[in-house]
């Protein structure tokens, strides 16, 4: 594997050929903020939080650092003014769907959600409020598809109605061997919206669900009425 | 149907063709495209055969049904051979008598001709305006081939290209030739096709493809489907000219399941060519081998997208990916995968028949040869037009188009689908090519050109374009589905005559960003309908938010229908007319509308008699409280 040399940030940073942009700059210490990148999984490009800019020659284009792979020469300039006045948007736009009060502080997770939106001095959204609390990263089902190699959730739906789902059939043998681990798809979801326990096998147990379940339903006190409803609370 | 083995087999199979065919036996050729098949061609052709037979004509007069004329405000279209005879909008009560006074007594059925503005009846197809002002390099043969055999395109000389190339070219120097025409990709994006071959050709790895995207889906566009239904053989000899030239020996088609007859149209087609050695191993004996698979879209816009359509085609759900490694040269599972669309494919083999030189020659400094476009919306002749590259769209919707119907006024055109933006009366003269248009913020598209007259208004229309995106997004990434969505919300909330100072910046703001940060072009291109309204018809959109007005009359919150009682003759017609029952009065009573029953369908100001203009439209303003019920109305003078 040969070695290019790439300018982050006005740091000079030797990385490895294949590297994307991402690793480079954590490696060299410079944050570049995420929510759908888990290094044990495979880039997914969908959050565009990570957005930089990168500068070849005369041309600037703006590319997902967890998905560009590293040039010799390459010039990348992470908190650019057109960076950072899209990313303030697209965390706006976030914040529609993921209530800030809502919002569960997870220990494990590098950054809080409140500190995310208060580095960029958000503090409630313009847009209309659709709150699903899932942002649709998709780390859950990547990570179930990956490392599990379990495929019980998925993406169903377009646009604007997609949405994950799990399917109860296999979550029932997949799902108990799962728990307690030290990753899970609860685990590594940054929105804390799937509740770590057994309540899509009482859900299939109680008949009248769809073999298809929308994970956003799972809040926590839905899951609790769920779980009475089947008498397994 | 024997095994052609040699260029020469080719060419003495075209001459056996010729030879067999009389040219001055006449035939009736009924256009049978998408347009036509719902005016009922199916039922016209039916009524031919009835009345051949009936005259004792069997055997003497031929009947051919053939793909999409393009002139499809017109159809059915009929054309009688070899006096080339153009009837228009021929129904099936029609027939007996065209083939009792053209096919028996060789005279011109002149109700049926085609009649110009000063009423002249013009005999000829290629003299009608429609059709004088356009090039059909490409498109001009759908009307001469009957889509379900090879043979009467090999009559053409058709695979002809194929032979030149396979044993006169190298696949070196068949490349060179398309980078020399300045072909670019018909798709929309408009990148150079030779470049994207090249680059395909010189990546590594043994196993390259070769595909087809006609997985057309802008609101309003048919290029690709009518070329595929009614050409596919021209598309399949591009796609093997192709493979030659990049060195793949598999193809794609990817075709959408609406799509039914050129799914059928193609599958002939693979299967004749299959049967004639043009397909398949060895193919003409050159040594070559090259197959193609079909691949049914779902039904996805987002799977027009090229990384969309390749991760759909290995099975998956069509998602856009990130393309920093081009799919040209790491495409589908990861290898090598050209993907051009059905016009450029269709275009190749003229190229290679008539020379790069020839083509170069046609068209603009940065765009060469002919564009097709779906001209459709308030334009008198709406169908799908062939023109070079460069001509302006006045052109284009005057001289080919017929003008705006009914005498309306101009308003503005949409070019390049729900991801293109609508360009202005003011910039009319602008000529037509790719760079032009996306400076104006519009884009070439896939070919769709939307007419709209006064009565569009142009924040409605960004509103359908965003609704339509709003559910195509494939929903992956953030910017493009939440961001079209609160686009929407803002939109409909400025339409239904809630829209706040501010909105305008916000919905740019939001736009800009949605074009930076998307993933993939469809998010990159979706604020264009937004941008390009905002850009040239602010006031419009500030007439909505700041005086609640919709100066086209067409957003219903923002609008009511109010009968003057100064000139409401008391006839009853809007009343009897009214669906909900909205409107009161009576005979010799001045008539009003119930503004709280009246569901704003516009009845009653169509059929109110011109002469009266008693029905009004109002926005903006407030509607003038109603004449006391039982006023008797007012006899204009002189009635």
């Amino acid at each position: 594997m040969g070695e290019v040399t790439l300018t982050i940030d006005g740091k000079e940073i030797k990385a490895k050929k294949g590297m994307m942009i991402l690793e480079a700059a954590q490696s060299a210490g410079i944050h570049i903020p995420t929510l759908c990148h888990h290094e044990e999984l495979t880039s997914y490009g969908a959050c565009r939080l990570c957005t930089v800019e990168i500068i070849k020659g005369k041309k600037s284009r703006l590319v997902t650092s967890c998905t560009y792979p590293v040039e010799d020469g390459l010039v990348v300039k992470t908190e650019s003014e057109r960076v950072m006045k899209g990313r303030k948007i697209l965390l706006e736009l976030i914040l529609a769907r993921w209530h800030i009060d809502k919002a569960i502080e997870l220990d494990h997770w590098p950054w809080t959600a409140k500190a995310l939106l208060e580095n960029y001095g958000l503090e409630q959204t313009r847009f209309q409020e659709n709150t699903t609390m899932c942002i649709l990263c998709g780390l859950c089902v990547r990570y179930c598809a990956e490392v599990k190699k379990a495929n019980v959730l998925g993406f169903v739906g377009r646009g604007i109605k997609r949405q994950v789902v799990i399917y109860p059939e296999l979550a029932v043998k997949v799902c108990p061997t799962c728990q307690g681990g030290k990753m899970g798809c609860s685990f590594v979801c940054p929105t804390g919206v799937i509740p770590n326990d057994f309540a899509c096998i009482a859900l299939y147990g109680s008949k009248k669900i769809p073999l298809a379940y929308p994970v956003r339903e799972y809040d926590q006190d839905n899951i609790r009425e769920i779980l009475r409803s089947v008498g397994d609370s | 149907m024997p095994r052609l083995n040699s260029a020469t087999d080719l060419k003495g199979l075209r001459r056996d063709l010729f030879t067999r065919r009389d040219p001055n036996k006449p035939c009736v050729t009924i256009c049978s495209g998408t347009g036509c098949h719902a005016y009922g061609s199916e039922k016209v052709a039916e009524a031919f055969i009835r009345e051949i037979q009936k005259n004792g004509l069997q055997g003497k007069v031929d009947i051919r049904r053939t793909g999409c004329h393009g002139f499809c405000e017109k159809g059915t279209i009929v054309i009688i051979s070899p006096e080339e005879i153009c009837y228009l909008r021929v129904k099936p009560d029609d027939v007996p008598e065209v083939v009792s006074t053209t096919l028996v007594g060789g005279k011109v059925l002149e109700r049926l001709l085609f009649k110009d503005d000063d009423g002249r009846k013009i005999v000829h197809e290629g003299e009608i305006p429609f059709y004088k002002h356009q090039s059909r390099i490409v498109f001009g043969n759908n009307k001469l081939i009957d889509p379900k055999s090879i043979d009467d395109y090999i009559a053409l000389g058709g695979y002809g290209a194929l032979a030149k190339i396979l044993f006169e070219m190298s696949p070196e120097q068949t490349l060179d030739e398309i980078k020399k025409s300045g072909l670019r990709g018909r798709g929309g994006g408009g990148f150079p096709t030779g470049t994207k071959w090249e680059t395909t050709r010189n990546a590594p790895g043994e196993i390259k493809y070769v595909i087809v995207n006609c997985d057309e889906g802008d609101p309003g566009a048919y290029g690709d489907r009518s070329l595929m239904e009614g050409n596919p053989h021209s598309v399949l000899e591009g796609l093997i000219i192709g493979a030659y030239a990049i060195g793949s020996h598999q193809g794609f088609v990817y075709v959408r399941q609406e799509y039914p007859l050129a799914v059928e149209n193609l599958s002939i087609a693979l299967n004749q060519a299959r049967e004639y050695g043009l397909l398949g191993e060895n193919i003409l004996g050159s040594g070559f081998d090259f197959d193609v698979k079909v691949h049914c879209g779902a039904g996805a816009f987002v799977s027009g997208e090229s990384s969309a359509l390749m991760t759909a085609i290995e099975g998956k759900v069509g998602e856009p990916r990130p393309k920093y490694i081009r799919t040209a040269v790491s495409g589908i599972w990861e290898r090598p995968s050209n993907l051009n669309n059905v016009k450029t494919w269709a275009t190749v083999p003229v190229i290679i028949n008539k020379g790069a030189d020839w083509f170069a020659g046609i068209g603009t400094k940065g765009s060469k040869g002919t564009m097709i476009f779906s001209l459709v919306g308030k334009v008198n002749n709406t169908g799908l037009v062939e023109v070079p590259m460069g001509i302006t769209l006045r052109d284009i919707i005057y001289k080919i188009g017929g003008g705006i119907r009914e005498g309306k006024k101009f308003k503005g055109v949409q070019t390049g689908g729900p991801s293109g933006g609508v360009i202005p009366e003011s910039l009319i003269d602008t000529p037509v090519d790719f760079d032009e248009l996306s400076e104006l913020g519009s884009m070439m598209g896939s070919g769709g050109m939307i007419v709209m007259d006064e009565d569009t208004c142009m924040v409605d229309i960004a509103r359908y374009f965003l609704n339509f995106l709003t559910e195509e997004s494939c929903g992956k990434c953030i910017p493009c589905r939440e961001g079209i969505f609160q686009m929407l919300q803002i939109l409909n909330r400025i339409c239904e005559g809630e829209g706040k100072e501010g909105d305008i910046d916000l919905l740019e703001e939001i736009a800009e960003m949605v074009k930076d940060f998307s993933l993939c072009a469809l998010g990159a291109t979706a604020p264009n309908p937004v941008l390009s309204t905002i850009k040239y018809f602010r006031e419009e959109y500030e007439a909505h938010i700041k005086t609640k007005r919709c100066p086209a009359f067409t957003c219903k919150k923002l609008m009511s229908y109010y009968i003057d009682p100064k000139k409401c003759q008391a006839c009853m017609i809007c009343r009897k007319n009214c669906p909900v029952d909205a409107i009161g009065g009576g005979k010799g009573l001045v008539h009003i509308v119930d503004q709280v029953k009246c569901t704003k369908c516009g009845t009653c100001f169509e059929v109110c008699p011109a002469r009266f203009g008693a029905v009004t439209r109002l926005s903006g303003v407030r509607v003038p409280k109603p004449v006391p019920a039982g006023t008797k109305m007012i006899r204009e003078r002189g009635e």
